[in-house]
């Protein structure tokens, strides 16, 4: 299990690793910590001809408070998100998600931007950003673009990214007061990517929904945002009923895969359970979280 | 076409290397073969086993999921760094060896190299959070028992030292 | 007074260097000059090789040598049938590189030698093969359809051997029988699968003839021998070494693999050294796997609950070759018994070839899945009797009294099936008053009024272990006073080198630390099988207590004779030998060796000392006819026939009915496996079979689509547990010896394993009793268990 040949280049600047794929396209990898890149190599699952490693784009390393929100550059360390005060504080549902990522000696390597770029469905991070509506910065030669995640994600393994363009920030907005979140999942064993992962926010207002989010991993070729049961919610006492529906709604519109860890009936099943659990937390957190302050 | 080598200093185990590496030469393969340290261990060379863990500038990593070429300017740790020649074993191996925490040994560099870092985050861990920090290292040897036991008993021995 | 090492809790003599990185795993052997193999395996599961262009390969740089199977020769015949057996009618063998036709996903095709690994798998990939795919069987059931495509086409209704074997008069029993029950069960594939995959070097060395191999196998000893016939050399000049073994669990107790044919075939070929080291995927679908037999039991009882006969009828599925014999399912058919009392018993198996890995013994070799049928029956008896589960098993346990009992069977080794000692009863009342049944009971009752479910499940084992043939040892005493003893056989953490040491050191007088214990090299000792079948304490310890007996023998009379006294009045304690009750008259071990030898020209102070203060003038010859130098001794140990040790395990599970999870709450093991060398070396053994258990009952499965491609090809698809997925191991010692042998030991490496999934299965239908909920199959996954809930509640 060794790598096909390939070419090295260390960039220390975007612009740098900007100018690399500009000649390179097609047939470059960017590899950040690795964590999905490189045993993708070593299974010669792909043989790039060359990789541009921005292992030491040191200005792409970074966590800030920025707009109202939270700016993390790609090539951050999962595990710094981890233990970032600043992101427990005003992302406390990204802090959640985090120690779920693989192992932390996955996290002391992978990094932000390359869990967001891999675009895995099972994968914690894409499925955070969708229910948070986090917005993904996008250099290329053209210049810079915002996405959201529905605009990011294509299909498995596949972003809306060109060849030739970096994932260079993901912002999240700071989560606001009453706000309740929630990250569950279920895996086989622990540190493996979840069969199904759910993400939730409530926002409470004299204990009736003002605002809800959800969003699911393990159940698409994409993260699922599933706006339709957040619609059910919004409005509503946050009763076990009220959840239940929207629960139950999150099953029907999911379209997971059967694979040799699950069936897609396991695993639609499974989405509504968790969805529920997660809904209970949420709302349990939201209740106890200091009241909006206008 | 063979892309050209290329030259890299490294740091292991507080002696410095430099060395001439393909690109696409795994750090596993560099630390064993090219250095000889072949206490670190390759189970999966894909990310799961941990048996190749190391410390990468103080932080456990997988070592089959890094180029050497990756490693230039760093500082590596090893098991062989552990408790170099004549030293007496680290408290951490002193742990192993007085729980039974390593059977066939295959293992052992991975867990002792993620113990570490795990009993520097947490000198103190209850036996949960030494699960959980070293889910990330399999071993088929033994049943994890005692070597969450081992884990437990080194930072007894860390703290009194 | 000093104490006994046998019996003592002793850190191990092989960890500080394996805790310093200090060991020597295959790949860690690097001769100079090494080279380095790949393999090219088939991707199919069955196919038809029609050409094979190896040019562009060839032409790379740095690739030394591509062999096809026509480059073998001669070498390149069938690899031998290990375990023969007229019920296996149809065997058949590999080849180490597959000529005209391939028959399962992985088999080698061709075999690159090149400067680096990396260009050996360039080189892999620049071949290229054309093949006519075949139609393939991936499993039991769609091999044995009618019309089946044949993974042989000379093996009709891929059939390899069918055997039928019988005690008493079942079909009488079953005629008269109060009641008749009968069960489906199902284990699925899995694997060994060590930490450290399998590797091979070679060298030889064309000016002196001598081939030298290290392989990460569990029988060296066979490995040579074979080696030496197949490639011409005396077998002097041909020596195989396991290292340091990183796990082996059965998976390594296979030979020949091809690679170990191959690799020092082309180390002779090129008068280099070769190392091939096997990648994880290479061991998920080319090392041999084991599990999957599909069973159909039917039990005779009378209104008590009393078992008054039983029929099984199991398929058994041997992947596309049977190196190894049928000794998987002989020990299934032969272990199913267990701890109860089975007069009538009538048990008959098909092997059945797929295009898959093959099968070979692994942890547990067929007796987890024996365990599983016997304890699923038990379970049944006790719902359609309304029972308890450890009822039934009181109502069935063969006694304490009525040993040795004979099941009646011919066992894997030819011998009897003769349990030679035990207490079950005791075993199980013992885990009970552990668990607390009646508390159990309230507890389960009060969570389910909360809508948790906790369940109970045990599962009862016997294992025969330490089989034959023999095993042998050398023990010598150096001059430096510290004991050197060699065995045939190897380790793959079971900690020989103190347990071993700690039998030696008994019988010498010194501390195991002083004893030096070396396997698995057939420079050191040349006679012996290898580590399997929980037999390597039996055996070799066996053997080297023998042999330690023999040298302390020879220590008493000479010191006997230094001294001038007889040697009862002698001591020998703590490394030295003296008078009793005289502590000046005391002489090192060391000192006796350098006597013993009438060679002088050591340093240091034991040679000193005998210099000058006990060589005395002698008459006629320095060694007296029949005399022999030094302090050494050769035993060897062939038992009479397998001693069965014994357990019970039982646990209490919480299964979450809504995500169909099974957490394990707590786990209580009782074992007896005779005399108990070193109990923390024991517990490890138990922590890690356990472990492995729970893999199989809960995790870990082999999975091959209905083409045969292998699904379960990375760490990340073959879920082996975490610390996260294995409780807390309880563990309760019973010893009681076995008498077969002096020490009166029996194995304990592949007990853990065994009950785990029979009590896992027990557990689950404990939990889900309110459901009706009856588990048939192994592994289970949290989808298994929500469709077993929804099957219970529609029959319900
Ligand atoms: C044992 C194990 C368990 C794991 N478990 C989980 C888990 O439970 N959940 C989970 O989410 N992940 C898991 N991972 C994956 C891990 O989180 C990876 O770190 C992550 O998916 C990729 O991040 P990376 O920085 O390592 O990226 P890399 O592996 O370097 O790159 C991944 C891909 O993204 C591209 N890329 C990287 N950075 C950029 C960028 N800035 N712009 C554009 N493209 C880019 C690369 O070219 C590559 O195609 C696991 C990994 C392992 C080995
Ligand atoms: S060898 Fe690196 S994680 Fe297994
Ligand atoms: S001790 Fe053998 S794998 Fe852990």
């Amino acid at each position: 299990m060794k790598p096909a040949a390939f070419e090295y280049v260390a960039v220390r600047t975007t612009e740098e690793a900007l100018a690399e794929l500009a000649r390179d396209g097609q047939d470059a990898r960017l590899l950040a910590g690795g964590q999905s890149l490189m045993p993708i190599l070593n299974m010669r699952l792909a043989t790039p001809r060359r990789l541009i490693d921005l292992n030491r784009v040191g200005e792409l390393a970074y966590i800030r408070a920025h707009d109202g929100g939270v700016a993390i550059g790609a090539m951050t360390r999962q595990r710094a998100v981890e233990k970032s005060a600043l992101v427990a504080r005003c992302v406390p549902l990204l802090a959640d998600a985090m120690p779920w990522v693989g192992h932390f000696q996955i996290r002391n390597r992978g990094t932000i931007g390359g869990s967001l770029a891999h675009a895995d469905p099972a994968a914690e991070l894409p499925a955070v950003a969708a229910c948070l509506d986090a917005r993904v910065t996008v250099r290329g030669p053209a210049g810079t673009r915002t996405l959201t995640a529905d605009q990011l994600y294509w299909t498995y393994l596949t972003t809306t990214l060109a060849p030739t363009e970096i994932l260079t920030e993901v912002w999240f907005p700071t989560a606001p007061s009453r706000t309740g979140h929630a990250w569950l999942e279920f895996a086989r064993r622990h540190g493996d990517y979840a069969l199904v992962g759910v993400a939730a926010a409530i926002m409470l207002e004299e204990d009736s929904v003002a605002e809800a989010r959800l969003a699911l991993t393990g159940v698409g070729a994409r993260p699922v945002r599933a706006r339709d049961a957040e619609r059910r919610l919004v409005g509503r006492r946050p009763d076990d009923a009220a959840l239940a529906d929207a629960a139950e709604r999150v099953k029907q519109v999911t379209e997971p895969q059967s694979d040799i860890h699950a069936t897609a009936e396991y695993r639609r099943h499974l989405a509504g359970v968790l969805t529920l659990r997660a809904l209970r937390l949420a709302v349990a957190r939201a209740r106890q979280a200091p009241p909006v302050t206008t | 076409m063979i892309p050209p080598e290329i030259a890299i200093t490294v740091r292991v185990n507080e002696r410095d290397y430099v060395e001439r590496v393909a690109p696409r030469l795994l750090l596993s393969d560099f630390l064993r073969h090219q250095l000889g340290l072949t206490g670190t261990h390759v189970g999966c060379e894909h990310g799961v086993c941990g048996a190749c863990t190391v410390l990468l500038d103080g932080a456990a990593v997988r070592s089959c999921l890094l180029l050497a070429v990756q490693a230039d300017g760093a500082r590596i740790t090893t098991v062989e760094g552990l408790a170099r020649d004549g030293e007496p074993l680290h408290p951490v191996q002193e742990a192993f060896r007085e729980m039974h925490g390593l059977q066939c040994g295959f293992c052992t560099p991975g867990v002792l190299l993620s113990a570490v870092e795990l009993l520097r985050d947490t000198p103190h861990p209850d036996d949960a959070t030494i699960r959980r920090g070293l889910a990330g290292n399999l071993c088929r040897c033994t049943g994890y028992q005692n070597i969450v036991r081992a884990v437990r008993r080194a930072a007894e021995l860390l703290d009194r030292r | 007074m000093t104490t006994r090492a046998i019996g003592a809790r002793i850190p191990r003599n092989e960890d500080p260097r394996l805790l310093r990185g200090l060991g020597c795993f295959v790949d860690d052997v690097n001769p100079a000059g090494v080279l380095h193999g790949a393999v090219l395996r088939s991707p199919h599961a069955h196919a038809r090789i029609v050409s094979i262009d190896t040019a562009r390969a060839r032409a790379l740089s740095g690739v030394v040598l591509v062999l096809t199977a026509p480059d073998l020769g001669e070498q390149n015949q069938p690899t031998p049938l290990l375990i023969p057996n007229p019920n296996l009618t149809h065997p058949r063998t590999p080849r180490p590189l597959a000529r005209d036709e391939v028959r399962f996903v992985g088999e080698p095709v061709v075999f690159v030698v090149a400067r680096d690994r990396y260009v050996a798998e360039d080189a892999v990939a620049a071949i290229d093969v054309t093949w006519e795919p075949l139609p393939a069987v991936a499993s039991i059931e769609t091999a044995l359809a009618d019309g089946a495509p044949l993974v042989h086409a000379d093996v009709p209704g891929n059939r390899a051997a069918r055997m039928v074997q019988r005690v008493g008069d079942p079909d009488g029993a079953f005629a008269s029988a109060a009641r008749v029950l009968h069960e489906q069960l199902f284990i699925e594939r899995s694997c060994g699968s060590p930490i450290e995959g399998r590797g091979v070097v070679a060298e030889y060395d064309p000016r002196a003839g001598t081939l030298r191999v290290w392989s990460s196998t569990q029988a060296p000893l066979p490995i040579k021998n074979g080696l030496a016939r197949l490639f011409g050399l005396p077998e002097f000049r041909v020596d195989v070494i396991a290292p340091d073994v990183g796990g082996g669990f059965g998976t390594k107790i296979m030979l020949f693999y091809p690679e170990e044919i191959l690799v020092p075939f082309a180390a002779v070929r090129l008068g280099r050294p070769v190392k091939w080291t096997e990648d994880r995927r290479e061991h998920l679908i080319a090392a041999t796997q084991e599990r999957g037999q599909r069973h159909d039991v039917e039990v005779a009882v009378d209104a008590d609950g009393r078992i008054l006969a039983l029929r099984d009828r199991f398929l058994h599925d041997a992947g596309a070759y049977t190196p190894y014999g049928i000794v998987v399912p002989i020990i299934t058919s032969t272990q199913l018994p267990g701890p109860y009392k089975l007069r009538n018993y009538a048990v008959e198996f098909d092997v059945v070839y797929t295009n898959t890995a093959m099968v070979t013994p692994y942890r547990g070799a067929g007796r987890p899945h024996g365990a599983f049928v016997m304890e699923r029956v038990i379970g049944l008896i006790a719902r359609e009797l309304s029972l308890e589960p450890a009822e039934v098993r009181r109502r069935n346990f063969i006694q304490p009294h009525e040993f040795p009992w004979d099941v009646g069977l011919t066992f894997q080794d030819g011998g009897p099936t003769r349990y030679d000692s035990g207490n079950y009863p005791l075993g199980l009342e013992l885990v009970l008053a552990r668990l607390g049944p009646g508390d159990f009971r309230r507890r389960q009752a009060e969570a389910r009024r909360e809508e948790r479910y906790l369940g109970l499940g045990i599962g009862c084992y016997v294992e025969g272990t330490g089989i034959g043939p023999y095993e042998g040892a050398h023990v010598r005493i150096e001059p430096s006073g510290r004991v050197f003893v060699a065995t045939g056989l190897t380790t793959q953490g079971q900690g020989h080198q103190t347990t071993f040491a700690q039998i030696a050191a008994d019988a010498l007088g010194c501390d195991p630390a002083d004893v030096t214990v070396v396997t698995g090299d057939t420079r050191k000792f040349n006679w012996g099988a290898g580590t399997f079948a929980s037999r390597a304490l039996v055996t070799s310890g066996n053997a080297i207590g023998i042999a330690a007996l023999k040298v302390r023998d020879k220590v008493l009379r000479i010191a006997a004779e230094l001294l001038e006294v007889s040697s009862d009045d002698l001591e020998l304690a703590g490394g030295v030998v003296g008078v009793r009750g005289m502590p000046d008259t005391a002489l090192t071990l060391g000192a006796l060796a350098t006597v013993a030898n009438p060679i002088r020209y050591a340093f240091g102070k034991e040679a000193a000392e005998a210099a000058l203060r006990l060589v005395k003038p002698r008459k006629g010859a320095v060694l007296a006819p029949g005399e022999e130098p030094g302090l050494e001794a050769y035993g060897y140990y062939a038992p009479p026939h397998a001693t069965f040790a014994s357990g019970c395990h039982a646990a209490i599970v919480e299964v979450d009915i809504a995500t169909g999870d099974v957490k394990i709450l707590r786990y209580v093991v009782q074992h007896d496996c005779g005399t108990v060398v070193n109990p923390t070396v024991v517990e490890g053994q138990i922590h890690g079979g356990v472990a492995q258990g729970i893999g199989g009952a809960l995790y870990e499965r082999i999975v091959y689509d209905e083409q045969g491609q292998p699904l379960t090809t990375t760490f990340m698809d073959f879920l082996m547990p975490t610390t996260m997925e294995v409780p807390e191991i309880e563990i309760i010692h019973t010893e009681t010896p076995s008498p077969l042998n002096p020490l009166g030991i029996k194995g304990v490496g592949e007990a853990g394993a065994i009950p785990v999934p029979a009590l896992i299965a027990e557990a689950v239908d404990d939990a889900l009793a309110p459901f009706g909920v009856r588990v048939r199959e192994m592994p289970l996954n949290p989808g298994r268990v929500l469709a077993l809930l929804a099957e219970g509640r529609a029959t319900a």
